[in-house]
């Protein structure tokens, strides 16, 4: 069964890992901006990033078969530096026009300071003016929750954002009811330590349903696994659950939230 | 909210296929605790407010409420409404709020 990896950060990943995700059907990556494990110290440093992600990485994925598309932004972390924050966004509405840009994001909050929520409402106007989806990225343990609804007032008090075109992720049991109840969309982020585990998701999934959520693996450079979706879709067939209903979720919807995008468009 | 019979597998599945699991996570947490018993300076006169955190999360398995991950994530969660100007000597995230285990 086919299914789409909806947030990878495929530049901290082997190419023996596209090669495994494509065995195990992965059939298109989305793959958001984020903080590469040590701040960068110039405008230069996100170009050359963006260009690894609109250029390099669509034809790393290409050889397995595997559609890359990507999102731009400056993540949470390096925003808490507001005005070296303002000079990396200038340079993201030229990338925002190459082919395989779906949005903005991962954009959101990492420590929940005055300095971060300025620039992810900087970015927030940014993605309604381009008429960009967006995708939020939501603080780590125990800032989650605190983060998540500051993430959520901010959006929902720019007037220009329609929820339905916004996926908020790494959402867990204390977060994923206010995020749907908003009408926004909800990721659940596959991690062996924090965030969700296979089991979990399955029980998020039973307990709230299948509309307008999906998982990812996020495999990033932390301890994580590229094929996380697939097992995840190993325990929910183990449960009982349809075949249906494990399309939906890692298949049919990431489809529909990612094509509300023109340029998410797959082979065949 | 009503989350009855919304598992598809029955009780008896659920024990058979994921005791052995939780039987030794449950293990793991006991260890976890004797091994702080047996730190080389010697046991900590008061615990750091992480461990406090988890021994009140433990209290929450066993009431008999339902929930209990939504529970214990609210429990470790930072309850402040107050935002700081900027992350500068702010710590990366523990994984529980400092007030919680005090």
């Amino acid at each position: 069964m086919n299914y789409i990896e909806p947030h990878g950060h495929m530049v901290s990943r082997t190419t023996a890992d596209y090669e495994r995700m494509a065995l195990a059907g992965c059939v298109a990556i989305s793959e958001p901006a984020f903080w590469a494990g040590f701040d960068r110290d110039s405008v230069k440093g996100f170009y050359d990033y963006f260009r690894q992600l609109t250029e390099y990485e669509p034809a790393r994925a290409k050889k397995f078969g595997i559609a890359h598309f990507c999102w731009i932004c400056i993540n949470p972390k390096e925003g808490d530096d507001p005005g070296f924050a303002r000079e990396v966004i200038e340079i993201i509405p030229d990338f925002l026009k190459k082919p395989n840009v779906l949005g903005v994001g991962e954009i959101g909050l990492n420590k929940n300071t005055k300095n971060e929520l300025i620039i992810l409402e900087a970015q927030i106007d940014l993605a309604v003016k381009h008429n960009q989806l967006i995708l939020v990225h939501t603080p780590h343990l125990e800032d989650k929750r605190k983060g998540t609804r500051i993430i959520m007032d901010a959006l929902l008090n720019h007037g220009g954002v329609e929820p339905d075109r916004v996926l908020i992720d790494h959402v867990e049991e204390h977060t994923v009811a206010e995020v749907l109840d908003k009408g926004f969309w909800a990721g659940m982020t596959l991690y062996p330590e924090t965030k969700c585990t296979t089991q979990r998701a399955a029980d998020i999934i039973e307990m709230y349903g299948t509309e307008r959520l999906w998982m990812n693996s996020a495999c990033d450079w932390g301890i994580s696994d590229p094929l996380a979706v697939p097992k995840a879709r190993m325990e929910l067939k183990r449960r009982g659950h349809s075949e249906a209903a494990i399309k939906r979720l890692t298949y049919d919807n990431p489809h529909t939230f990612l094509s509300q995008s023109p340029n998410f468009n797959l082979p065949g | 909210m009503n989350y009855d019979a919304s598992c598809p597998l029955t009780y008896a599945d659920i024990v058979d296929a994921y005791f052995l699991e939780h039987r030794a996570k449950v293990l793991d947490i006991a260890a976890f605790l004797d091994r702080l018993e047996r730190a080389a300076d010697g046991p900590a006169e008061k615990d750091d407010f992480r461990v406090a955190a988890l021994r009140e999360a433990l209290l929450l398995l066993s009431d008999g409420d339902g929930e209990r991950a939504k529970r214990v994530l609210d429990l470790l969660s930072d309850a402040t409404e107050t935002m700081p100007q900027s992350a500068a000597n702010a710590k990366f995230a523990l994984g529980a709020a400092p007030e919680v285990g005090q």
